[in-house]
């Protein structure tokens, strides 16, 4: 595959409605998803993002607008005859079958010998690190191998789209961030473009290629990981989006792409226009930090950012980190911010006098 | 003792409960015609007394006919209403459920009465199907309560699942549902059959000649010489009942733990 080449659109939506009774479930869903990505439905619970999985699949019809499949209108169309196969929440394993009945069902009205299709199910098994288990009870298995079965169950279609409906929320931890890394390797194997449902914002960042977010039927920001992280469009998705402080300002003044802007405790900052999203408006303006954009400086150090004077109102620690809550400029302002614990650097206290360096190029501004 | 009165409440209850029905096995191998202490010594006489018997023979085959038909019946009338009830919201659910469910506490003398009125005036020969009609309206309820169980404990995504792999609605009720609820139904067929078998009020109103099992005791009770054997008759019908009841017992609950479900009652 060649990368330089635009990847052509696998799903395409077009102004999605959909309403229960009068619950306005989809609000106008528009955006493409493209061939062979990774792309995550993420938001809150009810958002809508499992409704609009479930509108590709087939299982709920749209009350208005349109849902292309690889430019096919999906209308009218039964989830049995769509290129797409689904991963459920509950994996939907059949407790009556085995494991390879399970993961050959669909091939039930394949032509295939089933010499073949047993083999194809050997394969997909193996695909999925359950080589030799096809004979066993499909309610033996654990709550990882029930997922993976789910997996081998839905790939042995070689469908054009795989749906992933919160595969992984019902994992312990350690399973899940796991099965992260599997499901992305096995993304880029197969080449099949996966669409992801979570609410978990860390799963999103980590497996993604693209991430639309959610609220209230509505895509706020589609982005990729990056973006989303360093970029995000509305103090809402910034806020759901990992950690960020949100510090009070003013808007002084703007000009020629230039906005100038008095933040609480840090002073007066020049922002460039594509770290002021569009004004929303209705709220009283403020300047977002991520926690790691924040350094405590060492005695000795010097740094070319900017410096505001702080001190130390609290101390997590967590090991790999400390999180530290700092009143900033001999305000009430407080922020956040996270140092790596590297050898030689000693964890600070509570009421310590701080410097704090922080760079206005890691600024964004909400109004 | 802690919970002495209980535990001794709990002891009268059960006797009080079974022990007229552990006089039927005594006085079943009792040598005397006449029901009454003490007892005269053992016999099975009233057994193949019993054996050779013409009438109580074509009691048995109705009664045989009517059951399992009624089962039958009342299952699949069951399969619909449960499904229906469990998977889909339609206008008026609860009333309409409602509606259904009442022959349970319907005083049954009430409906046979109703019945046989409508059968008499739409002209319909009484006999086993009037029996059979009867017997489906007062089973049906407990093959809803059943079934409801056994679709409610199904997870939705598994029918998704198959629809999603390529099967059509109807494939997936039989390759993904009737597997999963088979138990519950095998446990709303023998309960059914159970039920139908010792039946008396609809039988006796609906049947006109034809006589079924309960409906030849209650004639046979005016005879004194032959109440020993229909001791020996009931000996034999509660050993049936418990086991049919047994064994669907144990079907529902392995239905419940196929799918995944937690045990929320039952008949037993």
């Amino acid at each position: 595959m060649t990368f330089s080449a635009e990847r052509s659109t696998m799903i395409e939506f077009r102004d999605v409605h959909k309403y229960y009774g009068d619950y306005h479930a989809l609000r106008g869903i528009s955006g493409e998803i493209r061939a062979g990505e990774f792309f995550s439905l993420l938001g809150p619970s009810g958002c809508g993002k499992t409704t609009l999985l479930r509108t590709i699949a087939g299982f709920e019809g749209i009350s208005s607008g349109a849902v292309l499949i690889d430019g096919k209108d999906t209308a009218g169309i039964p989830p049995n005859k769509r290129p797409t196969n689904m991963v459920f929440q509950s994996y939907a394993i059949f407790p009556h079958l085995t494991v390879a009945e399970n993961v050959g069902f669909g091939l039930r009205r394949d032509p295939r010998t089933a010499a073949e299709k047993a083999r194809a199910v050997d394969e997909a098994l193996e695909m999925v690190g359950l080589k030799g288990y096809g004979a066993r009870a499909a309610t033996a298995l654990s709550g990882g191998q029930r997922q993976r079965v789910a997996l081998a169950r839905a790939l042995i279609l070689k469908p054009k789209v795989l749906l992933l409906d919160e595969p992984l929320s019902a994992l312990d931890k350690k399973m899940r961030e796991l099965m992260q890394v599997e499901l992305i390797k096995l993304q880029r194997q197969v080449g099949i473009t996966f669409i992801l449902v979570t609410h978990d914002q860390e799963e999103a960042l980590v497996m993604s290629d693209r991430i639309a977010v959610m609220f209230e039927g509505e895509i706020a920001q589609l982005a990729d990981p990056e973006t989303l992280y360093r970029r995000p469009n509305s103090r809402k998705v910034a806020d759901f989006i990992g950690t960020m402080n949100f510090i009070p300002c003013k808007v002084l003044g703007e000009s020629g792409g230039q906005i100038e802007v008095d933040a609480k405790g840090l002073g007066r900052v020049t922002l460039s226009a594509d770290q002021a999203p569009p004004a929303k408006g209705g709220e009283s303006p403020v300047v977002g930090l991520r926690p790691e954009t924040l350094t405590l400086l060492y005695p000795g150090q010097n740094t070319p950012d900017r410096i505001a004077d702080g001190v130390v109102d609290e101390v997590i620690y967590f090991g790999d980190m400390t999180y530290y809550d700092v009143y900033i400029g001999g305000t009430d302002v407080e922020v956040r911010l996270s140092m790596r614990n590297v050898p030689g650097r000693p964890i600070l206290e509570v009421g310590n006098q701080v410097q704090v360096a922080w760079n206005p190029s890691a600024l964004v501004l909400f109004r | 003792m802690k919970g002495g009165w209980f535990r001794g409440y709990a002891i009268v209850y059960l006797f009080v409960l079974y022990a007229p029905i552990i006089l039927l096995p005594i006085f079943a191998f009792n040598d005397s015609a006449i029901v009454s202490f003490p007892l005269a010594g053992f016999t099975t006489k009233w057994f193949t007394q019993m054996l050779d018997e013409p009438t109580l023979h074509e009691a048995l085959k109705n009664s045989l006919f009517i059951a399992v038909s009624t089962s039958i019946i009342s299952t699949l009338l069951g399969v619909l209403a449960a499904r229906a009830s469990t998977r889909f919201v339609f206008p008026a659910k609860g009333a309409i459920m409602g509606l259904i469910m009442l022959p349970l506490v319907l005083p049954e003398i009430i409906a046979a009465v109703s019945l046989l009125v409508v059968f008499l005036g739409i002209g319909m020969p009484l006999g086993l199907l009037t029996i059979i009609l009867g017997h489906v309206l007062v089973c049906t309820p407990f093959s809803i309560a059943i079934l409801s169980a056994a679709f409610q404990s199904l997870d939705r995504s598994l029918e998704e699942a198959a629809y999603d792999l390529g099967e059509t609605p109807l494939s997936t009720f039989y390759l993904i549902i009737l597997p999963l609820v088979m138990p519950g139904i095998i446990s709303s067929l023998l309960i059914t059959f159970t039920i139908s078998l010792d039946e008396f009020i609809m039988a006796f109103f609906l049947g006109g000649t034809n006589v079924t099992l309960p409906v030849y005791i209650f004639t046979q009770f005016r005879f004194p010489q032959s109440v020993p054997v229909i001791m020996a008759l009931g000996t034999i019908l509660v050993l049936l009942s418990i086991t049919l009841l047994a064994i669907a017992e144990y079907f529902r609950r392995r239905g419940i733990a196929k799918t995944g479900g937690k045990n929320t009652g039952g008949f037993l």
